[in-house]
């Protein structure tokens, strides 16, 4: 089956099996290895990227049901050499450390951070928040607090502008 | 090679599906694609992904219609689900995160039909209606019916899941729902349970109530029902308690065990009739 996606703002065309996963198609034939594989069973949140502006798990999604649609993943969150509010404050927080989950944590948190979801008025409630929104993305290593903290921080930035 | 199909339109939909009842009906691949590169490729893919005709939210005279393609998220975030059917709005929000709640469906649920799909006991407790369509034309099943066995209901091989209809709740009725699992987001839940208690200040007039992962499909817990009509809440409770001992035999297997799965479900049903409601 031919496939017509656009990911990160560029259309491509794959002929491939509709049903092999987003995620193999952004990896192997679109050799965009920023999304990882973490379980492949959507309980991870390593491989999320946005479809049609939804954080979504690309080893849940059929590449068939892409055709015509939007994907941004983790090579498409910042422009040029300016990086994504997120980015920024997950370097600055030291919100990573061995990685594999990242790109998946800087992409449902772009997501919850743009959409202006972090609405709690107190550090608490914000925090309480944050956590229940990235809960399908975890980490091995950081203890989340500083994901947490890199989040909020976004979501102040953001709420800035 | 596996054929893709994505209908324009529900009649297109039934065609193929009455077609192709070998082809894998596909919405948002929440449970279907789990380790799908390890499964044996589908001969077709009949595609419900955002078909307009099942993708609906709609408030009708004393019920409500929830489309078979409408997300999790969407059911959750949805104003009047929140104000007439809070225990589906309860069990959207705890239903795996938000990456799975963007993309699984009321339809998924119901028509996969897993014993631990999270809003089937919901659908029980409201006491809901599925509808379903096929070029036969539709029908209309009540969900105290729609479970055969385990994963197995009565959805025919060429029809295709419409939407739910579920009954508002009268006013003074208690509705409630509670999952018990490792943690609230994404961990497959041990025990859950969901009730809609009609009181008559603090007394029980009548009650359904249901229960989740323990058994071979959601069930309606009837002994409850009868053991707690004209009882006073406090009363009520320690007969609700009673009537679920004598009513499961929940299994041992990898989340829990059947020990452990007994006492919580009697203390989950236990606590729907304490003055407090026992909403988590």
């Amino acid at each position: 089956m031919k496939v017509t996606l656009t990911v990160n703002g560029t259309a491509h065309a794959v002929e491939v099996s509709p049903w092999k996963r987003l995620l193999d198609v952004l990896r192997e034939d679109l050799r965009l290895t920023g999304t990882k594989e973490g379980c492949g069973e959507g309980e991870c949140g390593a491989c999320t990227v946005m479809l049609d502006g939804e954080a979504v798990n690309s080893c849940l999604v059929a590449v068939g049901q892409c055709d015509a649609r939007a994907v941004t993943t983790v090579e498409g969150l910042a422009h040029g050499d300016v990086l994504h509010a997120v980015q920024k404050a997950l370097v600055a927080c030291g919100g990573a450390q061995c990685g594999i989950c990242t790109p998946g944590i800087a992409v449902c948190a772009a997501h919850v951070v743009d959409r202006g979801l972090v609405i709690g008025r107190d550090d608490a409630s914000a925090r309480a928040q944050v956590r229940e929104l990235l809960a399908g993305n975890i980490c091995r290593c950081t203890g989340y607090q500083l994901i947490v903290d890199a989040v909020i921080a976004a979501a102040r930035e953001v709420g800035k502008r | 090679m596996t054929t893709y199909l994505r209908p324009r339109d529900l009649e297109e939909a039934v065609a193929a599906r009455a077609a192709h009842p070998d082809w894998m009906v596909l919405a948002g691949g929440t449970d279907l694609m789990v380790n799908a590169n390890h499964k044996p490729t589908p001969v077709g893919i009949l595609d419900l992904w955002r078909l307009g005709e099942i993708g609906f939210i709609r408030v009708e005279d004393d019920t409500m219609a929830i489309g078979g393609g409408t997300t999790w998220h969407e059911v959750e975030r949805h104003p009047a689900v929140r104000d007439k059917l809070l225990p589906l709005a309860l069990a959207a929000r705890e239903i795996g995160a938000l990456q799975i709640q963007a993309r699984g469906t009321l339809g998924g649920n119901v028509g996969t039909s897993s014993p631990v799909g999270d809003s089937l006991p919901v659908l029980l407790a409201l006491d809901a209606t599925i509808e379903v369509a096929s070029v036969r034309g539709r029908r209309m099943v009540p969900y105290s019916t729609w479970c055969t066995g385990y994963r197995t209901t009565q959805l025919a091989a060429d029809e295709l899941i419409v939407a739910a209809h579920v009954p508002v709740p009268a006013a003074g009725m208690r509705t409630t729902w509670r999952k018990v699992g490792t943690r609230r987001a994404q961990s497959i839940s041990k025990v859950m349970g969901a009730a809609a208690i009609l009181l008559d200040g603090e007394t029980v007039v009548s009650a359904r109530v249901a229960l989740g992962a323990v058994a071979d499909r959601p069930l309606r817990i009837t002994a409850v029902e009868d053991a707690v009509r004209g009882l006073s809440l406090p009363r009520a409770a320690e007969a609700a308690r009673a009537a679920v001992r004598a009513s499961i035999q929940p299994i041992d297997d990898i989340r829990s065990t059947s020990v452990y799965r007994r006492e919580v479900a009697e203390n989950l049903v236990a606590r729907f009739f304490t003055p407090a409601g026992g909403v988590s």
